[in-house]
C-alpha cells in the first residue's frame, strides 16, 4: 500500500502509529491518505477542505467536535448535558465488561459519550445541534445518547429555536439491550413535542447510519439531508447478503440510492452544508 | 402433529412415554391404573420443577417453541367476529403482520400483530413473522383507524425482527419503523401491547409502544436477537446463549428493570401446553386494562404514556 512506503521515508516524529490510526477515523498527523482514492494529502490542506478529499471529493468521516466547530459561528457554542455518563443497567459483560469498554472509549477520544449536544448560532440564527461521535463505541445509542438528544430537543423548545441532528451510528447499543431499544421510542416521542411547538427538526445523515438510529431519529426529520455517498440503512449490508444470498447492487444504501427511493430531500456537499441549513431553517422558522 | 420436546423437557417426555407404553400394553387393572396415576403426578411435579427454574436460554427456547400459540390462535381464542383488513394502500400486503377489526366481549377493537405461520407453506408466505416496510405501514394505517374511530388498539408481538432484505431497504424500512414509533407515542386511543413470543428489535418496537406493555412469562424481548448480538459483540454467532443472558431478555428481569409493566403467568409447562389457558389469562389482562383506561381522560392517558416513554433509561 502506498501509505506504507511513504511512512517509511518520513522522519519518525511525523510518522503515524498505525494502531492508533485504526481507532480514529479522524485524520491525525501531517499526511493523510484518502480512504477512498488513497491519494496522499497534506493534513492542513485536508482540514481546510473540511476533510473532503480534494482529489476524489470523498467525504471523510469526522468527529462530533469538528462538526460543531464547522457549524457554529465563530466556533462558539454552549454544551448541553455534557457531564452525562452511561449507566451499566444490566451489568453487561462479553469478552470485556461494558464498564471497561466505556472507560476505554472515554480515554481513547476524550469524550464522555457518543453524542455532543450544543446550543449556539449559525449564520446569526439560534439553533440547538446534536452530533453523534462515531469513534465512541461506533456511535451506538444507549441511554445517554437518548438523554442528550432529548435534552437538546427540550432546549430547542425552551429557546424556541430549530433543532438539527448529525447522525452517524452503528445503531442501538447492544450492552444496554432493551434500554437502548427504548431510546428509539424516547427520541421519536420528543420529536412530536418539538413539532407541537412548530419548531423544525432537520436530520443530517452522515456516513454511516444503521439499525435503531436509522429507524428512529435519523429518518424523522422535517427535512432529511445526506452528505454525498453516506451509507444509511436499517440492516447492515453483511446481514442482508447473508439473508438473501445475492450480491448487493453498486451504490446500495448510499445517499444517491436513498434520494432515488424517496427517503431523503437532498444531498448536500459538506462545504455547502452550513449555508444550506441556515437557509432552510430561515424558511421554516420565523 | 407429533409433539416436539425441548432438550430440557426430556425427563418429562420419558415419563410420558412410560405412560403411553403402559396404556398401549393392553393390560388393564388396578395396578396399571395406579401406576399411571403415580406417573402422572410425578410428571406434574417434574414439570413444575423444570418450568419454575428455567434458565434465560431455556426461556429463549420456550419463546420459540414450534407449538407456542401464535397471534392467529389468540385472535380465535380471545376475540370474536374478526374482520381482517389488508394492505398498506401504498405498495402491498404483508402477511407477516395480521391486522383488523374484532370484538373483545362485544366491544369493537383494532388488532395488529406478527404471525410466524404454522405449516411450512404458511411460514414461507408469512416470512416467518419478519415484516417488510408495507407490514409496518399497514399497522400505521390501522393505528390511525383506531384513533379516528376511538377504538382501543391491541398489539401482539412475536417476531425475530424486521426483514433484512434489499427490497426492505428500497422501500424504506427505517422510515416505516420510525414513523410508527412517532405515531404510537401519541396515538389518541388506549394501546395495549402483549409480547407473546419473541420481541426482536425495532421490528417489535414498531408495534410495541403503549399504555400497558406486558410480556408472557416465557417470552423474550431485546435490542437484537441473541444470535445477532453474539455476532456483533462477541463476533461469534454461536455465543447466543451468553448474549441472551447478558441482555437479560426474559420477562421477569425486564419487569424488575422497569421496562415492562406486567408479566402474564403461563399455564404449567408453558403456553404451548395450554393455548386456551394462556388465552384466558391474556383476556383477563385486556379486560382489566380496558376497564381502567375507560375511566381515564384521553389527554391524561397521553400524558402518562409520554412520561412512561421518557422514563425508559432516563439519566
Amino acid at each position: 500500500m502506498a501509505k506504507g512506503w511513504f511512512n517509511k521515508i518520513l522522519p519518525s516524529f511525523v510518522r503515524r502509529d498505525s494502531s492508533n490510526e485504526k481507532k480514529s477515523p479522524v485524520p491525525q498527523g501531517l499526511w493523510q491518505s484518502c480512504p477512498n482514492c488513497k491519494e496522499i494529502i497534506y493534513g492542513p490542506d485536508l482540514e481546510f477542505n473540511l476533510f473532503v478529499c480534494p482529489n476524489c471529493d470523498h467525504h471523510i468521516r469526522i468527529g462530533a467536535r469538528h462538526r460543531l466547530s464547522y457549524l457554529f459561528d465563530e466556533d462558539s457554542y454552549e454544551e448541553i448535558s455534557s457531564k452525562l455518563e452511561a449507566k451499566d443497567w444490566l451489568s453487561f459483560k462479553d469478552s470485556k465488561k461494558y464498564k471497561d469498554r466505556l472507560s476505554e472509549a472515554q480515554s481513547n477520544i476524550d469524550e464522555k459519550e457518543a453524542m455532543i449536544s450544543a446550543f449556539g448560532k449559525i449564520n446569526g440564527k439560534e439553533v440547538v445541534v446534536s452530533a453523534f461521535e462515531f469513534r465512541f463505541m461506533g456511535g451506538s445509542m444507549g441511554s445517554v445518547v437518548g438523554q442528550k438528544f432529548i435534552d437538546a430537543a427540550n432546549k430547542a423548545i425552551e429557546m424556541k429555536c430549530p433543532f438539527i441532528c448529525f447522525s452517524t451510528s452503528g445503531g442501538a447499543r447492544m450492552q444496554e439491550s432493551l434500554f437502548s431499544l427504548f431510546q428509539m421510542a424516547r427520541t421519536s416521542a420528543v420529536l412530536n413535542t418539538l413539532k407541537e411547538n412548530k419548531l423544525p427538526y432537520i436530520s443530517v445523515l452522515t456516513d454511516p447510519i444503521f439499525g435503531g438510529v436509522a429507524a428512529s431519529l435519523a429518518m424523522l426529520g422535517d427535512i432529511n439531508i445526506a452528505e454525498p455517498k453516506a451509507q444509511v440503512g436499517f440492516a447492515g449490508p453483511r446481514v442482508i447478503e447473508d439473508t438473501v444470498r445475492v450480491k448487493l447492487p453498486e451504490g446500495f444504501q448510499r445517499s444517491e440510492f436513498l434520494l432515488n427511493h424517496g427517503m431523503i430531500d437532498m444531498i448536500v456537499h459538506r462545504s455547502e452544508l452550513k449555508d444550506k441549513l441556515s437557509g432552510l431553517i430561515s424558511k421554516l422558522h420565523k | 402433529m407429533a409433539y416436539t420436546y425441548l432438550e430440557f423437557e426430556k425427563p418429562i417426555s420419558d415419563l410420558e412415554n412410560k405412560i403411553e407404553k403402559l396404556r398401549g400394553s393392553g393390560d388393564i387393572g388396578k395396578d396399571i391404573e395406579s401406576e399411571i396415576s403415580k406417573l402422572s403426578s410425578q410428571i406434574e411435579k417434574l414439570t413444575k420443577e423444570v418450568y419454575s427454574n428455567l434458565s434465560i436460554w431455556q426461556k429463549v427456547q420456550v419463546a420459540r417453541h414450534p407449538h407456542r400459540p401464535h397471534f392467529s390462535d389468540y385472535i380465535e381464542n380471545i376475540f370474536s367476529d374478526f374482520d381482517e383488513l389488508h394492505g398498506d394502500r401504498v405498495f402491498g400486503e404483508d402477511k407477516a403482520i395480521i391486522g383488523g377489526l374484532a370484538r373483545f366481549k362485544k366491544r369493537p377493537v383494532v388488532l395488529v400483530g406478527q404471525e410466524k405461520g404454522k405449516s411450512t407453506e404458511d411460514k414461507i408466505s408469512r416470512n416467518f413473522g419478519m415484516a417488510q416496510p408495507e407490514g409496518y405501514r399497514k399497522t400505521a394505517r390501522l393505528m390511525k383507524m383506531a384513533e379516528d374511530f376511538e377504538l382501543p388498539l391491541i398489539s401482539f408481538i412475536d417476531t425475530p425482527g424486521a426483514y433484512p432484505g434489499i427490497e426492505s431497504e428500497e422501500r424504506g424500512m427505517s422510515e416505516a419503523i420510525a414513523k410508527n414509533l412517532s405515531l404510537l407515542s401519541n396515538l389518541k386511543t388506549p394501546v395495549i401491547v402483549i409480547i407473546t413470543g419473541e420481541g426482536g428489535s425495532g421490528g417489535a418496537l414498531a408495534i410495541g409502544i403503549g399504555d400497558h406493555v406486558c410480556m408472557l412469562e416465557h417470552s423474550i424481548y431485546a435490542v437484537a436477537s441473541p444470535e445477532a448480538c453474539a455476532s456483533i459483540v462477541w463476533r461469534d454467532g454461536s455465543k447466543a446463549k451468553d448474549a441472551a443472558e447478558a441482555m437479560k431478555v426474559d420477562a421477569s428481569n425486564l419487569q424488575n428493570l422497569g421496562l415492562v409493566d406486567e408479566v402474564i403467568e403461563e399455564p404449567l409447562g408453558g403456553a404451548h401446553r395450554d393455548s386456551r389457558g394462556v388465552s384466558n389469562s391474556i383476556s383477563q389482562v385486556i379486560e382489566k386494562k380496558l376497564h381502567n383506561f375507560d375511566e381515564v381522560d384521553i389527554s391524561d392517558l397521553l400524558k402518562k404514556r409520554y412520561e412512561k416513554i421518557m422514563s425508559y433509561g432516563s439519566i
